[in-house]
């Protein structure tokens, strides 16, 4: 094992009608890759009786009829698809910019992670914005993407006691994890900006902007210019 | 498309239900559907409906409709007292309404939720497959919300019902008080010993929280063992997985959760899914551990009462 990724993956029963497969033990992108890999060769070629595929950090989920088929052919088939994972490549990462308005009414806990941090507001927001961030998973509400790689200058614990209300478009830090809040939720991340862009539009010809695998670029944006991207948006 | 029927008063919370949305929980797009899908199949047997065409899940306390249209509809699952024009009517029956006929449902005498299906379906759009409701994510169903007053509801092309339908009284699900859901231990079993112990011998208080995210339980501490992590890197979630927070206090997942961080000891199996739908607050849950063989034998025979019930229903 290197990297904490596993030499044969690991199965867990989830209920009668799930198989939950494990690739690794950490948050890493080599082992994200394989989920993902895996995923996508299930999709091409869905085993018999699967009903749906749920890829994320480090596991996979797989979704069955009962009726149709049981775990031990569905772990024949994964390791039949293992050996097919070096020919497989999956889509290209596409690297999304999000424009974000950071801090004030839009950022409410900016003021708290720069603090915690003896940083300037101003930095915060230069740190924030200066990474690629890699999506993992999404997941929690429709198109909330867990974006690894915050730069450790940031890391901040959650709020005591989670917020009853997050605005749509949030971009919020919990610990070592950035990510947006796509529609409005409860939370608890601190939140430090927020975009003006439906992140998740359902009657749209693609509900999401981006996927799991991609890669998410935060721009600042002035004040002014939120407002008028939000109408634009039509808000 | 005919307008089926104006909503006088909403109920505590109706919504539009189907049997789910599959194939966007990666997306973050939970599955959604009616929490009691055997209710929710058989009133759209009993309206001459496929299983799967939307209906209403009414929860607790049910709404005042008006009717548009001739059709006829059925009302599964918990009851509720319901009188169509003042004149008392059943559930598990079709019934036949006509135009400005008033069917209202009222408070819960047993169980939690029923369903009501209309002939044809009630006709929402169509959103990633589903016409379920996901309020969270204000999407599918009717405008992606719980019924106000004053909505109209439309519904599908009828479909010819030639006699009344009727379930008989041995079909008929009771819902008591005291319930025991089976469950497989897993996926996460190995991080627990006595609390696995504790969960299949103990008896949980369903709370007040309690919704189709998912059903919080008050009883016993569930204990992991001494070195293993109270969360766990975040994961997806099987309706029915029994997940274990920081406070050791379970609860039962349902529809509207696609991942999670905290640990899952206990899986409860799909067809007791229905059972649990039916608790109220105050309510006690117990658990009964079965192996994974067992629980797909159980599938099965709940797949065969349900044809069964189809056969007898359409003779």
């Amino acid at each position: 094992m290197t990297n904490g990724l596993f030499d044969t993956p690991r199965y867990r029963i989830a209920g009668d009608r799930g198989l939950l497969v494990e690739y690794g033990d950490r948050i890493d992108l080599a082992i994200n890759r394989k989920v993902r890999s895996m995923a996508v060769l299930l999709d091409q070629s869905p085993p018999n009786g699967i009903i749906e595929v749920i890829p994320t950090y480090r596991s996979l989920l797989i979704v069955y009829d009962p009726a149709e088929t049981v775990p031990e052919t569905i772990q024949t088939g994964l390791e039949t698809l293992e050996g097919r994972l070096a020919d497989i490549e999956i889509p290209p990462p596409k690297t999304v910019e999000i424009p974000v308005c950071y801090g004030g009414e839009f950022g409410p806990d900016i003021g708290f992670v720069a603090k915690s941090h003896d940083l300037t507001e101003d930095t915060v927001i230069g740190i924030h914005s200066a990474t690629e961030y890699p999506i993992y998973m999404i997941g929690f509400t429709p198109g909330f993407p867990f974006l690894g790689g915050l730069s450790e200058k940031l890391h901040t614990p959650r709020l005591e006691s989670p917020r009853t209300h997050v605005p749509a478009g949030s971009v919020g830090i919990a610990n070592n994890q950035t990510g947006i809040y796509p529609v409005a939720s409860p939370g608890g991340w601190q939140l430090i900006g927020q975009t003006p862009l439906n992140l998740f539009d359902p009657a749209r010809e693609n509900p999401f902007l981006y996927d799991t695998g991609d890669r998410i670029r935060f721009i600042p944006i002035s004040v002014e210019t939120y407002r008028q991207m939000s109408e634009a948006e039509g808000h | 498309m005919i307008k089926a029927f104006k909503v006088l008063t909403p109920g505590a919370f109706t919504t539009v239900q189907d049997l789910g949305r599959f194939g966007y929980q990666r997306m973050g797009i939970p599955v959604s559907g009616a929490l009691d899908r055997f209710a929710c199949q058989v009133a759209n047997m009993l309206v001459g409906n496929p299983p799967d065409a939307a209906v209403l899940e009414i929860t607790v306390m049910g709404p005042r409709l008006e009717f548009l249209s001739e059709t006829h509809i059925a009302l599964a699952g918990a009851q509720m007292g319901m009188t169509l024009d003042d004149e008392p009517v059943s559930g598990w029956q079709s019934i036949h309404v006509g135009p400005d006929d008033v069917l209202d449902i009222h408070q819960v005498t047993s169980g939690c939720r029923a369903y009501l299906a209309i002939n044809g379906g009630i006709d929402v759009p169509l959103v990633m497959g589903s016409r379920s409701t996901y309020v969270g994510g204000r999407m599918g169903g009717f405008k992606g919300r719980s019924l106000k007053i004053d909505d109209v509801l439309k519904s599908g092309d009828s479909i010819g019902l030639d006699t009344p339908r009727r379930l008989s009284r041995e079909w008929i699900p009771a819902y008591p008080e005291n319930i025991v859901l089976r469950a497989v231990p897993g996926p996460q079993d190995d991080f627990f010993r006595e609390g696995l112990d504790t969960l299949f011998s103990s008896d949980y208080m369903v709370t007040a929280r309690a919704d189709r995210m998912g059903y919080r339980l008050q009883g016993p501490d569930i204990s992991l063992l001494e070195h293993m992590p109270p969360s766990i890197i975040s994961e997806p979630s099987m309706p029915g997985g029994v997940q274990v927070p920081a406070d050791c206090q379970p609860i039962v997942l349902f529809v509207e959760q696609t991942v999670g961080g905290y640990t899952k000891i206990a899986t409860v199996i799909s067809p007791d899914l229905s059972r649990l739908a039916q608790a109220v607050p105050g309510d006690t849950v117990g658990f009964e551990s079965v192996d994974l063989e067992t629980a797909h034998r159980i599938y099965k025979e709940e797949a065969v009462r349900l044809d069964r019930i189809t056969r007898l229903l359409s003779q």
